[in-house]
C-alpha cells in the first residue's frame, strides 16, 4: 500500500507515544524501588538501595517466586498436552461439534476470572470433596492455559497444511512416525511459543488462584498481594517486580525468533 | 502390542484416531470446567442456613428474583458494562493505529523489538502494576504533579482511575491479536487496490478492515471478558466504586452466601455468553 510519508510519521509518533505511555507506570515502578519514600510520592524526596538489598534476603519471595515456577511448569505441560491433542483433532479431522469444542477450550478464558474461581472452590470442595491444595490450583491453572496452546498449535497446523503428512504416509510411515517426523517439527516453534503463553498466564494470574490454592500455598502473585500495602514491604515488592520484568525480556526474545524464522519457513 | 502395530491398526480408522486425540481434552474440560459451571448455576437456586452459614440443598428462586429486581444490581450491572464497554473502545482506539505500524510500516528488525516491547509488561506483575497507577493517580502522584501546573486536579481514585487503569492492563492482549490480523493481510492485496486506483483511506477501509474484524473482536472479548469480572482493580484504584466481581467476592467472602454470589455470576456469565454467540461466526474465537 502506497503509505504517504505523514502518514508514517503520525503513525510512527503514535507508536512512540503509546510506548512511552506503557511503560510510564513500570518507570514507576523500578524509581519507587530505588526511592527513599515507601509511599510512592513524587518527586522522589531521594534515592537508596535499602529495598533491593532486603528483597535480596526476602525468603517469603523466593519461596513464592519457586512455587509460582513450579505451578506454572505443570499447569502449562498439561495445557501442551490437551491444547495439542484438541488441536490436531479440531485441524485435521471433520466431526459434528467441532464449533462447540472450541467454544468449550475458549470458555475458561472468556469468562470473567471470578466465575471461574468459585465455580472451582465449589467444584473441588463441595462435589469432589478434595481439600484445595497445590493440585487444585495446578488443575485450574491447566483449565485456562489449554486455549493459548490450542490457538497457536491450530494456526499453525492449518498454515502448513496436510500434503507432507500425506506424503509420508504414502511412503510407508505410521501414524506416530509421521507425528513425530514430519508434525511435530513443524509444530515446534508454535507450541513453544503458545507454552510460554500459557506459563505467563500462570504465573501472574491471581483471581482464580485466590480461590483454588489451598492454605499454605502463596504464589508469587499472592505474596505481592499480602505484602503490598505493608509499608515496609511495598518497595520490595517493586523490587522484585523490575527483576520479573527485566528477566522476561529473555524467553520473550527466543520464543519471537523462533516464531518469526518457522512462520517463514512455514509460508514459503 | 508395540506402536507399529498399533500405528497399523489405527491407520485406516480416522474415527478412533479423532475419539483417541478429542477424549482427553474434552474430558477434563468437560469434567472439571463444564461440571463446575453446571454446579455453580444450580448452587444460585440454593440457600444459605441462617445461623451455621451453611449451603442447604433448599430449592429456592428468591437470589435469582432478588438480583433481577433489586436496584442496586441494576446499578451495578450497567456500570461495569459501561466500564467494559469504555476500556474496551479505548483499547481498540489505541490498538488499531500501533498494530498497524508494527505489522505494515516497520522493518523486520524494529518489528521483531516492537512485539517484544509491547509483551514485556504483560510479566511484569498484574498486581504491580495496579499498584503503579495507585501511585500515579494519588494526590501526592505523578499525574497531579503533571498537571497542577494547568490548574488541573488528578482524577484520583473513582471510575475514572478504574477505566484508564483497566486500558492499562489489557492493552497488550488487544495489540497483539490486532497486529496478528494486520501481519495476516498480504501485501499484494494492498499493491492490488492501489493499482485499481484506491486511495490508502479507501484501502484501508474497504480491504484492510473487513479482514481484521475478527482480529479486532478477538482484542475486545479479551479487554471486555477482562473488565467484566475484575474486582481486584476496583479495590485498589476504584475508591468506593463498585463492580459486579466486587458483589460476588463480598458475597463469597464476608457475607459467606455462596448461592447469591453464583446468582449475581450469572450476569456476566450471561453476558459473555451473548457476547459470544454474536461473534462467533466472524471467527473470532480462533484468532484469540
Amino acid at each position: 500500500m502506497q503509505i504517504g510519508r505523514v502518514a508514517r510519521y503520525v503513525l510512527g509518533t503514535i507508536t512512540l507515544v503509546v510506548l512511552g505511555l506503557i511503560y510510564l507506570p513500570l518507570g514507576v515502578v523500578f524509581l519507587n524501588s530505588i526511592s527513599t519514600s515507601e509511599t510512592l510520592s513524587w518527586p522522589p524526596p531521594g534515592f537508596t538501595l535499602e529495598w533491593w538489598g532486603k528483597a535480596l534476603h526476602s525468603e517469603g519471595a523466593f519461596e513464592a517466586l519457586g512455587m509460582s515456577v513450579m505451578v506454572a511448569v505443570a499447569a502449562s505441560t498439561i495445557a501442551l498436552v490437551l491444547g495439542t491433542l484438541a488441536a490436531m483433532a479440531l485441524s485435521r479431522y471433520r466431526f459434528f461439534g467441532k464449533e462447540s469444542v472450541n467454544l468449550l477450550i475458549v470458555l475458561p478464558i472468556a469468562l470473567p476470572g471470578i466465575v471461574t474461581g468459585i465455580a472451582l472452590n465449589n467444584a473441588f470442595r463441595t462435589l469432589m470433596g478434595v481439600q484445595l491444595g497445590v493440585w487444585t490450583l495446578i488443575v485450574a491453572h491447566a483449565t485456562f492455559c489449554i486455549v493459548t496452546v490450542y490457538n497457536n498449535a491450530f494456526a499453525r497446523l492449518n498454515a502448513s497444511g496436510t500434503r507432507l503428512e500425506e506424503a509420508s504416509q504414502d511412503l510407508g510411515a505410521g501414524l506416530f512416525t509421521t507425528f513425530r517426523l514430519v508434525t511435530f517439527p513443524h509444530l515446534k516453534s508454535a507450541l513453544l511459543a503458545g507454552g510460554l503463553l500459557a506459563f505467563a498466564l500462570s504465573f501472574d494470574e491471581i483471581i482464580v488462584t485466590t480461590f483454588t490454592a489451598g492454605p499454605g500455598v502463596t504464589t508469587l502473585p499472592l505474596w505481592i498481594l499480602q505484602n503490598m500495602f505493608r509499608p515496609n514491604q511495598a518497595p520490595v515488592v517493586a523490587v522484585i517486580a523490575v527483576i520479573l520484568a527485566v528477566l522476561s525480556v529473555v524467553p520473550l526474545a527466543i520464543a519471537q525468533r523462533l516464531t518469526a524464522k518457522d512462520a517463514e519457513a512455514v509460508s514459503r | 502390542m508395540t506402536t507399529r502395530s498399533v500405528s497399523a491398526f489405527l491407520a485406516p480408522r480416522r474415527r478412533l484416531q479423532l475419539a483417541g486425540l478429542l477424549t482427553p481434552p474434552v474430558l477434563w474440560l468437560g469434567l472439571v470446567y463444564v461440571v463446575a459451571l453446571a454446579a455453580l448455576l444450580v448452587t444460585a437456586f440454593w440457600t444459605v442456613d441462617e445461623l451455621t452459614g451453611q449451603v442447604q440443598i433448599e430449592w429456592t428462586t428468591d437470589n435469582v428474583v432478588e438480583v433481577l429486581t433489586e436496584a442496586l444490581y441494576r446499578t451495578v450491572t450497567l456500570r461495569t458494562l459501561g466500564i467494559a464497554v469504555l476500556v474496551t473502545v479505548l483499547d481498540i482506539i489505541v490498538a488499531v493505529p500501533v498494530a498497524f505500524f508494527m505489522a505494515k510500516i516497520a522493518r523486520p528488525r524494529m518489528r521483531h523489538l516492537l512485539v517484544i516491547a509491547v509483551l514485556a509488561p504483560l510479566w511484569a506483575s498484574y498486581l504491580v502494576k495496579v499498584y503503579a497507577w495507585r501511585a500515579l493517580l494519588s494526590s501526592e502522584g505523578l499525574i497531579e504533579w503533571a498537571v497542577s501546573p494547568f490548574g488541573l486536579d488528578t482524577p484520583g481514585y473513582g471510575i475514572v482511575g478504574v477505566v484508564l487503569t483497566l486500558s492499562y492492563l489489557w492493552l497488550p492482549y488487544v495489540i497483539m491479536p490486532i497486529y496478528a490480523g494486520f501481519d495476516r493481510v498480504p501485501d499484494r492485496l494492498l499493491e492490488a487496490s492501489a493499482d485499481l486506483g484506491a486511495k490508502g483511506w479507501t484501502t484501508l477501509i474497504a480491504v484492510v478492515m473487513p479482514m481484521i474484524r475478527p482480529a479486532i473482536i478477538a482484542g475486545s472479548i479479551f479487554a471486555f471478558s477482562l473488565s467484566l469480572g475484575d474486582y481486584i482493580t476496583t479495590g485498589i484504584v476504584g475508591g468506593t466504586t463498585q463492580m459486579l466481581g466486587n458483589l460476588v467476592y463480598a458475597n463469597v467472602g464476608a457475607a459467606n452466601n455462596l448461592p447469591l454470589a453464583a446468582a449475581i455470576s450469572l450476569i456476566p456469565i450471561g453476558i459473555i455468553l451473548l457476547y459470544l454467540a454474536a461473534v462467533r461466526r466472524t471467527g473470532a474465537l480462533r484468532s484469540l
